[in-house]
């Protein structure tokens, strides 16, 4: 390459560079717009986490005291194309606190999900006990150090209505 | 970048003969549009493979939501439809390009047929093409059914009874795609599979040899 071509060439890019970057550009284009339109559809549920719920009546609030009772109530939930007619089954434990609030505790384990039961174990009095990997919690809800789970049970937003205990979404834990 | 990582694995795994091979040939004259624009015809082969690929990936990408039972089959293309974002899009793109296939499947034929390239040494190859278009065929006819409306059955309906008018084997060959004794559960589920596993594997291996005679008998000459 003589002196005059190697400067020349230093200027600005080759012919064969341009054509890469021109028809690379333009395949990459069209392959996108090919495949963007089915990446979105399939990452879709990814935008539609977490609808709104609504309160739901669980009875009468004379019917719980400063014992764990556990209650089951459907919600109406929809799953993609299929909406059961009964709803989808949850259940909570209620206890009314000393100070006269409710408090709904998930029984969804915070270590990996499984469902956890107030006394489950026999041998763990006043604790919430996770069966899968030996989870406790104490009789507020709280994660016991030393066991798998590492924050306390969710809860239910509570709201009394008419004498009688509501229950609306699942939020972590607040006040412990 | 992207430079590094090729040489990388090319010192490694000496891939370049690998590609080379196969994107190193002559294009001739007579079929390349630059020369003549009538040449176009000899690009119906590639479309139908765009489109073939095409059908492919939006249909793997709709059987991420769609279920090949009664229940729900109709109910679910019309969430995918409705509710999904660009499931319009996606679906619409394997809805015509079913239709496309066919109609560049079509004019390629048409093309091999008049400019005499099934000739010998290449009626193997055209005997393949023959195959690949009842397959194609096949394919549109089970993916008819799978939207599961009325349109869908009734046309399910009239394939298998022109199926069953086949003189002796024509009522085995109507059970065998029922799968049942109406069209119902069974044969939704069965062309289903024969839909999404059975006939694209056989389109695969079929396009599979059809290209590599193509490669190694070459393009037929001129006119």
């Amino acid at each position: 390459m003589s002196e005059e071509e190697k400067e020349r060439r230093k200027k600005g890019i080759s012919r064969r560079k341009f054509l890469t970057y021109t028809l690379g550009g333009t395949g990459g284009f069209l392959a996108s717009v090919m495949l963007y339109p089915m990446v979105r559809f399939a990452v879709d549920p990814i935008t539609k986490k977490g609808a709104e719920s609504e309160f739901v009546d669980v009875g009468p609030v004379d019917e719980f005291n400063e014992t764990y009772k556990s209650v089951q109530f459907s919600v109406k939930q929809k799953d993609g194309w299929y909406m059961p007619e009964e709803g989808t089954k949850l259940t909570a434990w209620v206890r009314k606190n000393p100070d006269g609030e409710f408090l709904a505790l998930s029984p969804v384990c915070k270590h990996l999900g499984c469902t956890v039961t107030w006394e489950g174990n026999p041998d763990l009095k006043n604790e919430f006990f996770c069966p899968c990997h030996f989870g406790r919690y104490d009789e507020n809800g709280v994660n016991i150090p030393g066991s798998p789970p590492t924050a306390p049970l969710d809860m239910y937003e509570t709201k009394v209505e008419n004498g009688r205990l509501l229950l609306g979404k699942i939020v972590p834990r607040t006040g412990v | 970048m992207l430079r590094k990582i090729y040489d990388w694995l090319d010192h490694r795994l000496d891939i370049t003969p690998m590609w080379r091979g196969l994107a190193d040939h002559e294009v001739p004259e007579h079929v390349n549009p630059a020369h003549y624009f009538s040449a176009f015809i000899y690009c119906f082969g590639g479309l139908t493979f765009f489109i073939v690929v095409i059908q492919i990936l939006s249909g793997m990408f709709l059987t991420m939501y769609y279920v090949p039972d009664i229940v729900n089959a109709h109910a679910s293309v019309e969430y995918l439809q409705n509710e999904v974002a660009f499931g319009k899009i996606v679906r619409g793109m394997h809805h015509w390009g079913a239709s496309v296939a066919i109609v560049m499947l079509f004019l390629h034929t048409l093309r091999v047929f008049f400019t005499g390239a099934y000739k010998h040494p290449r009626e193997f190859n055209w005997v393949i093409g023959i195959l690949l278009f009842f397959v194609m065929l096949g394919l549109g006819f089970t993916g008819y059914l799978l939207p599961w409306d009325n349109k869908a059955y009734f046309a399910t309906k009239v394939g298998v009874e022109i199926a069953a008018s086949v003189p002796v084997v024509g009522p085995t060959i109507a059970s065998f795609l029922l799968g049942g004794d109406i069209v119902g559960a069974q044969t939704l589920a069965r062309f289903f599979a024969l839909h999404v596993f059975f006939l694209p594997a056989a389109l695969l291996g079929l396009l599979g040899a059809h290209f590599f005679l193509i490669r190694r008998q070459g393009i037929s000459g001129p006119l």
